[in-house]
């Protein structure tokens, strides 16, 4: 029998599933390896809110009988994630990193994470996040703030930091994160691993604590683009798709990419728009079409998305901010308390607008198989920083996190980050890409094609 | 409502209610409520033809 891996917790579902399935590795000793770095990892980073330790190993042990019986489930059998402790697990507390809901316990599974369930997964634990996901840097968290594995000085991202965190530093194989204006894409950029938002409506969002209902998706942190899609599959329910996945990809050449620049290009940082710039020429180089696009009324998108999306998570917590607003952590009860007060009629509007953002993003995309811009604009702020430089100017944090992400909330397109080098201080940056609305599978399968090409040296 | 009519209450609002840090938010979001309002998608009742946009849904 083949010697099992070293620290089988830093490879793929697409190099772990063949392992766990032949029994060359038990998800046993892959369960533990992800336990024993969360020992030791998990201090620092603040990854995780709630560790699973004796339910992962009694289920790991669990598809361990099932592989050895001859009931393989697919490839997520017996492969440990984490969920962002925004969704329900049976037995546990769903959080929201929120003092506000101390007392509760989940009586049920949320839809996705049943169906992750009855894929074989084994649950590691809820992972760290911005409180009630209502932020970029997964600071404002009860629990304390997310530090990025990179550099723990550093914010992971938000608000699914503690999922980025965990898979990036090896205390789970995947993550199951929430995105309501980037909050998969941002902290995946920020801590160099895939994540995926799949289209508006794909996946149910049933025992998912809500942020804003008309922005929010559930989605798969994962190491590839693979990975993420075979996460995804599981999520879906249908794992028909599965095999797609790992299937013959089209050339490069057949590729189509419009780049969005006017607005997403104009304020980013140096090294994110180099690093971005060389993704785009490997593209080329490799034989894609390459072009310009633009969305002519990008620059209205911070103020659809606010006067949405903040009236909206107000109108959620206006009872707990009027009967326990000390429980909220200062800054998101700010931003909460600002939704009261906005009006009817600039909802109206912003809803209007939302509509004309989709047909320019349709229209962008006519033609297209993909769109590409930065996922992420600057590199993972410090901890603690208000502002960031960009160029010569100082910009808040929050809206410079949000920049490039909301476009596709607003619309509702599938998009994902994959990583595409780092700064020379070592931050990851990432490669944002959309796909036409309601195909999420066509993006996953384009991404692929961009994946191969630029791990190509 | 006008938006400075707007502004001025809900910062007088918040100041009743104790919460000052609330007024530089406000005052952000008063600018926003402006170039929202003056997006050419918006319907207006005085104008019969809908904004001659390509991109309205």
């Amino acid at each position: 029998m083949p010697t099992p891996p070293a620290n089988p917790e830093r490879l793929s579902i697409t190099e772990l599933a063949p392992l766990l399935r032949a029994g060359h590795l038990s998800s046993r000793a892959l369960t533990d390896a992800c336990l024993a770095r969360i020992d030791a990892d998990n201090s620092a980073l603040n990854a995780f809110i709630l560790v699973l330790a004796g339910e992962a190993r009694a289920q790991a042990e669990e598809a361990d009988r099932e592989i050895a019986s001859g009931l393989y489930r697919g490839p997520l059998h017996g492969i440990p994630i984490s969920l962002k402790d925004l969704m329900d697990l049976r037995g546990t507390p769903t959080t929201a990193a929120s003092r506000v809901r101390e007392g509760h316990r989940a009586d049920r599974d949320a839809t996705v994470v049943g169906r992750l369930r009855e894929a074989g997964a084994v649950f590691v634990g809820k992972t760290n996040l911005h409180e009630f996901a209502f932020g970029t840097t997964s600071e404002d968290s009860a629990f304390g703030p997310v530090r990025n594995p990179v550099d723990r000085s550093r914010s992971a991202g938000g608000s699914s930091g503690g999922s980025a965190a965990a898979v990036a530093a090896g205390l789970s194989v995947a993550s199951i994160g929430t995105d309501t204006g980037g909050s998969i894409r941002i902290p995946s950029a920020a801590c160099g691993v895939v994540g995926l938002k799949p289209a508006l409506g794909d996946l149910p969002l049933d025992d998912i604590v809500p942020l804003n209902r008309s922005f929010d998706h559930v989605g798969p942190i994962a190491r590839s683009v693979t990975d993420a899609w075979i996460v995804y599959c599981a999520m879906t329910g249908d794992r028909s798709a599965e095999s797609a996945a790992t299937g013959t990809l089209p050339p490069a050449r057949a590729l189509r990419v419009g780049v969005l620049r006017p607005y997403f290009m104009d304020l980013v940082d140096d090294e994110v728009r180099a690093r971005f710039e060389d993704a785009i020429a490997r593209l080329q180089q490799a034989g894609a079409t390459v072009h310009d696009v633009a969305l002519p009324h990008a620059a209205d998108l911070a103020a659809i998305y606010l006067h949405i999306g903040l009236p909206e998570a107000s109108a959620y917590h206006a009872d707990t901010l009027a009967r326990m607003p000390e429980r909220y952590t200062p800054n998101v009860r700010i931003r909460l308390e600002m939704g009261r007060y906005m009006l009817a009629e600039d909802y109206v509007r912003a809803q209007q607008g939302r509509q004309v953002i989709r047909a320019e993003v349709d229209a962008a995309l006519d033609g297209c198989d993909l769109l590409a811009l930065p996922a992420l604009a600057i590199p993972a702020p410090p901890i603690g920083a208000a502002t960031v430089k960009v160029g010569s100017q100082d910009i808040p944090v929050r809206n410079i996190m949000l920049r490039l992400t909301q476009v596709f909330n607003v619309s509702g397109h599938p998009a994902l980050t994959l990583p595409c080098g780092t700064t020379k201080a070592g931050l990851p940056c990432g490669l944002q890409l959309a796909g036409p609305a309601n195909q999420t599978e066509a993006l996953l399968r384009a991404a692929l094609v961009v994946e191969r090409e630029l791990a190509q040296t | 409502m006008d938006i400075d009519a707007w502004l001025a209450a809900a910062v007088a609002d918040a100041e009743r209610r104790g919460l000052p840090d609330l007024k530089p938010l406000l005052e952000g979001i008063a600018r926003s409520t402006r170039a929202l309002r003056d997006a050419d998608w918006n319907d207006r009742a005085d104008r019969p033809e809908p904004p001659p946009s390509a991109a309205r849904p």
